[in-house]
């Protein structure tokens, strides 16, 4: 066998993440706790240099790495999303982690690394480096999630991810070992061909391939794998579950579209149930659980795991227009997700984060332009027009008619109703109770660029909404090109 | 036809009200307040002009789309920004442009907390309904259709009376349930016909048992917004809590997107389904005049009983609409326009005292007419147009209404007919209560009469209410070509696919 050297170009964007991570990282050992700031700096550059060259890749399917890595506009558009949702949380975090004297520099640069862990998530073209990919990306969110070390939530925090996340990583492999067990090979454009070509299905590998989806549906925090969620969120600091719901949530969600379209799209048939009660559990779960709600991280949580089931509504279908839905959906998620977290994170009243909903009493009276943005998000996250939440909704509901998969699509917007209530509910105590605390201003100007940026896009992302639903549609293209 | 873009103009132009108002206008100091009550003031006023040169510009022989507006929106999906106005929505453009300076002035004083939010969210409010009534493309349509909850959530959330949480909360799920099912409606004609373009989808054929379950959805939607019975819960406990120039615009304008989506979408689109569904329209709308008529005698508060009328009153709109012909069309749409304004009117009337006294139960007041002999006018003037007495503008609609359907089913003519008697009989009792009897209380006798402002937010209205009673051929020119296309497209479809079925058409 000779050794040819790969094409590293498709891997640009991760290889440089991997040398800034590597660079930053000595740049902390060096210089201490002191030279956080400037770390975090360089981590938001490097991820947004990252996202420049996975734009600069340009269109057309490569694999490289023996098969092992594929970069295409499905994966340019997927790097850009959670690269720029990563920069996004580093910047959430920066004030906080001040603020709440945990800012040590080891923070970026674990988000950088899990980053680079996503990106690969996102190239993986066999269930190997799938695993690595998910590895790299959920060791750093391990250690991240405990990283207020002296706070007992944050502890139990990180430890539950971890058991948790372990146990799912031990099913996907588990999955993956018999996949490769009865179809004999791990690569995904093997596994697809073989499957084109009319091969017999073996149960061992629809168990396999169950294995494989439950394991993803833990990355995503889908029902009923999402127990985890709730207690993860409340427990983590506020950035780390602003980043959780954000860049892995995105990142799982390309690896999960990807590992059923591309491997397994001939077993449309087998995996389309799963996925089906899946995505209704999520969307049930997600709005009734979030009703009883008084911890606006929980709420979020629940929050995240519905959205989560309306994606889910779109990538059921295996159709390119689902998959346009999936990627709609998340790429609106994440702006509206990231800006309602940076309005979390601004309220603190008395030297104290506020998490109870109740605190968001009459913030419309003593703070009335962050109370307009988070009912900016709310409303969107309800999905009602003209806030971009619902464009996401349209496109994924669209789908799901246009696969005439109709029971889907009426629980879907029959729990988005009952969403909308708990939604409403925020805006409600916001807006028509009286105010309890008066919020302090925090005045990090990194927290006001965010929500500006976020609930500006929120908001207008009507008014041209044309290049991101045609990247999607390109990006949902790709995938079913390859 | 206009050359430049008048219908986004009257669309947009309250938009800009509410950038000055946020950009220009800081702090709460009265000098600020009254620079933001002129600046909606103003703002309403244009695009009332705006409006009106919409109705100048219409051409009545023209039954199809005028003033058009086209631009690439979201292309590759091909929805388009695709505005226009027919016949049947270019008067509720107008009404829309008319009611809302008056709900500014209306709000002039009785509205002393977060005056700027508040007038924020009412000319966003109306960018919402003059877009709704003139979108041509479904997912604009819908947008519009929707957006409009958010400021009517936080009018009605924010500045309304005890129970307004409830009733705000109440307001937008019930209207939110049944307008999501119209969006999966709307994504399966856009998966059949490939585009969400109005007049596109007006022109397709859909197939009878799709047809249903889209007539069901959208049924979802509008019978909710109407509201019809047993779905009009919400509108009782919306009005009552709502403050009032809430409740005017919700009586005046909200109510009528529920008939206006029936007579856009509906009928044109589904016309078998329309025929298959006609009974159940029907019976509905008589319970619903019957039935909330009968409630409406048993009411306590003022508002609560101008609420139940307005069922009973847009029962008679779905009733003409559903006989399918050109005077219960026409009169469908003549007594949403009258019942647009005389409601308002009747809302502000209450609005009135209810600013003096700050209670809407009907036996706190009493003998108004002896200290306040103009608001008695004013009053009794509303409830005989309300009644529909001729020369007002209800009588036109009824009459039409009940003749049309008639011709339909002589029955339902009937029982109709009856609930004219019993409006007459809760409105005049309530006029009764209110007005005479003997002044013995002393809050009441304190009363002022109407300041020159409140009279100049009721000249226009009784000036309106006059000139379509006394001569309604100006409105029903405007709607009566396109009315005729309507019916015509209808019967057309209904022919072809009755006979594509192998159905002999019987001859209606």
């Amino acid at each position: 066998m000779t050794a040819v050297f790969p094409d590293v170009w498709p891997a640009l964007p991760e290889i440089f993440l991997a040398l800034s991570g590597v660079a930053l990282l000595m740049l902390g050992v060096f210089r201490g706790d002191g030279f956080t700031r400037p770390v975090s700096y360089l981590a938001i550059v490097a991820m947004l240099l990252a996202a420049v060259l996975a734009m600069g890749y340009g269109s057309g399917r490569v694999v490289t790495f023996n098969g092992m890595f594929v970069m295409d506009a499905f994966g340019v558009f997927m790097k850009v999303l959670v690269l720029v949702a990563a920069a996004f949380s580093v910047v959430l975090s920066l004030g906080f982690n001040e603020r709440e004297h945990m800012a040590r520099f080891e923070f970026p640069v674990l988000m950088l690394f899990a980053t680079l862990g996503m990106l690969m998530m996102i190239s993986a073209n066999d269930l190997i480096s799938l695993y690595v990919g998910l590895e790299t990306q959920s060791l750093a969110l391990y250690v991240i999630a405990a990283f207020r070390r002296d706070s007992e939530k944050s502890s139990e925090a990180g430890l539950k991810y971890f058991v948790l996340g372990a146990l799912s990583s031990g099913m996907l492999l588990y999955g993956a070992s018999l996949v490769y067990g009865f179809a004999g090979t791990t690569s995904f454009d093997k596994v697809a061909a073989l499957f084109a070509g009319g091969a017999h299905v073996s149960t061992g590998v629809v168990i396999g391939l169950v294995f494989v989806m439950a394991g993803l549906a833990f990355k995503v925090s889908a029902a009923p794998f999402h127990m985890w969620t709730p207690d993860v969120y409340e427990g983590a600091p506020t950035p780390v579950t602003a980043f959780f719901a954000a860049a892995p949530k995105v990142a799982a969600i390309a690896l999960f579209t990807r590992v059923v379209i591309e491997p397994f799209g001939h077993l449309a048939g087998q995996w389309h149930q799963v996925l089906v009660a899946t995505a209704i559990l999520s969307m049930v779960i997600g709005s009734f659980a979030a009703i009883m709600q008084t911890n606006i991280k929980r709420l979020m949580a629940y929050s995240s795991i519905g959205h989560v089931g309306y994606a889910l509504v779109g990538l059921t279908t295996g159709t390119q227009d689902g998959v346009r839905g999936v990627l709609i959906y998340m790429a609106l998620y994440i702006a509206m997700n990231i800006g309602a977290f940076a309005v979390i994170l601004s309220m603190k009243a008395k030297g104290q984060m506020l998490e109870e909903i109740k605190d968001f009493a009459g913030l419309s009276k003593t703070n009335p332009m962050l109370a307009a943005t988070m009912a900016i998000f709310m409303f969107s996250m309800a999905g009602i027009p003209p806030m971009a939440g619902f464009f996401g909704k349209l496109y994924v509901f669209l789908a799901a008619v246009a696969a005439q998969d109709y029971t889907l699509a009426v629980v879907g917007v029959l729990t988005s109703v009952v969403g909308a209530f708990y939604y409403l509910r925020i805006i409600k105590i916001m807006y028509f109770d009286e105010p309890a605390v008066v919020v302090d201003k925090i005045g990090d100007d990194g927290m006001t660029g965010v929500l500006v940026v976020t609930s500006l896009f929120t908001l207008l992302f009507f008014v041209a909404p044309a290049p991101i639903l045609n990247g999607a549609a390109a990006a949902a293209a790709a995938l079913f090109a390859g | 036809m206009a050359s430049w873009p008048i219908l986004s103009f009257a669309t947009f132009l309250p938009l800009v009200g509410v950038a000055l108002i946020l950009l220009f206008c800081r702090g709460t100091s009265p000098d600020v307040l009254r620079n933001v009550r002129f600046i909606a003031l103003w703002t309403t006023l244009i695009t009332f002009v705006l409006t009106l040169l919409v109705w100048v510009n219409f051409d009545p022989r023209n039954p199809g789309y005028q003033m058009v507006e086209k631009a690439a929106w979201i292309p590759d999906f091909g929805i388009n920004y695709h505005m226009g106005v027919d016949g049947i929505s270019v008067l509720f453009v107008v009404l829309s442009g008319f009611l809302m300076p008056l709900c500014i002035l209306a709000s002039w004083e009785s509205v002393q907390v977060r005056v700027k939010e508040y007038m924020v969210a009412f000319l966003a409010l109306e960018t919402l309904m003059i877009g709704m009534f003139s979108a041509l493309d479904f997912v604009l349509f819908y947008m519009f259709f929707e957006g409009v909850l958010i400021p009517m959530f936080l009018i009605i959330g924010v500045w309304g009376g005890p129970r307004r949480v409830y009733a705000a909360f109440k307001f937008f799920l019930y209207t939110l349930l049944g307008s999501v099912l119209m969006l999966l409606a709307i994504l399966a004609m856009y998966y059949v016909a490939g585009t969400t373009d109005i007049p596109t989808i007006t022109a397709t054929q859909f197939p009878r048992n799709m047809q249903l379950w889209l007539w069901l959805a959208f049924f979802a939607s509008f019978a909710v917004k109407v509201p019809m019975w047993p779905v009009h819960t919400w509108l009782p406990d919306a009005h009552v809590e709502a403050p009032t120039a809430g409740s005017v615009i919700l009586a005046g304008v909200l109510l009528k997107m529920g008939g206006y989506g029936f007579l856009r979408f509906n009928i044109p689109m589904l016309p078998e389904a329309t025929e298959y569904f006609a009974p159940l329209i029907y019976t509905l709308s008589v319970v619903a005049v019957i039935y909330t008529s009968l409630v409406a005698l048993a009411q306590e508060d003022m508002k609560k009983l101008i609420a139940y009328s307005s069922v009973a009153h847009m029962g008679f709109v779905t009733i003409g609409m559903f006989a399918l012909n050109q005077q219960g069309i026409e009169g469908s749409v003549f007594q949403m326009l009258s019942h647009g304004v005389v409601s308002a009117a009747l809302f502000l009337c209450v609005g009135v005292v209810y600013d003096r006294l700050h209670t809407r139960e009907i036996a706190r007041y009493g003998g108004l007419v002896k200290n306040m002999p103009k608001y008695a006018v004013v009053f009794l003037f509303m409830t005989m147009a309300s009644v529909g007495l001729p020369g007002t503008a209800g009588f036109v609609g009824e009459f039409l209404v009940l003749l049309g359907v008639f011709r339909d089913n002589t029955w339902v003519a009937a029982l109709a007919a009856t609930g004219m008697v019993l409006g007459a009989a809760y409105a005049l009792w309530l006029y009764r209560r209110v007005v005479y009897g003997k002044l013995t209380k002393p809050d009441v006798k304190a009363m002022f009469d109407m300041t020159p402002r409140e009279i100049a937010v009721f000249l226009p209205l009784i000036a309106v209410v006059l000139w379509m009673g006394v001569y309604p051929t100006s409105f029903l020119n405007v709607t009566s070509a396109s009315v005729e296309q309507l019916i015509q497209t209808y019967q057309t479809k209904l022919a072809a696919s009755h006979a594509a079925s192998g159905v002999s058409v019987a001859a209606r």
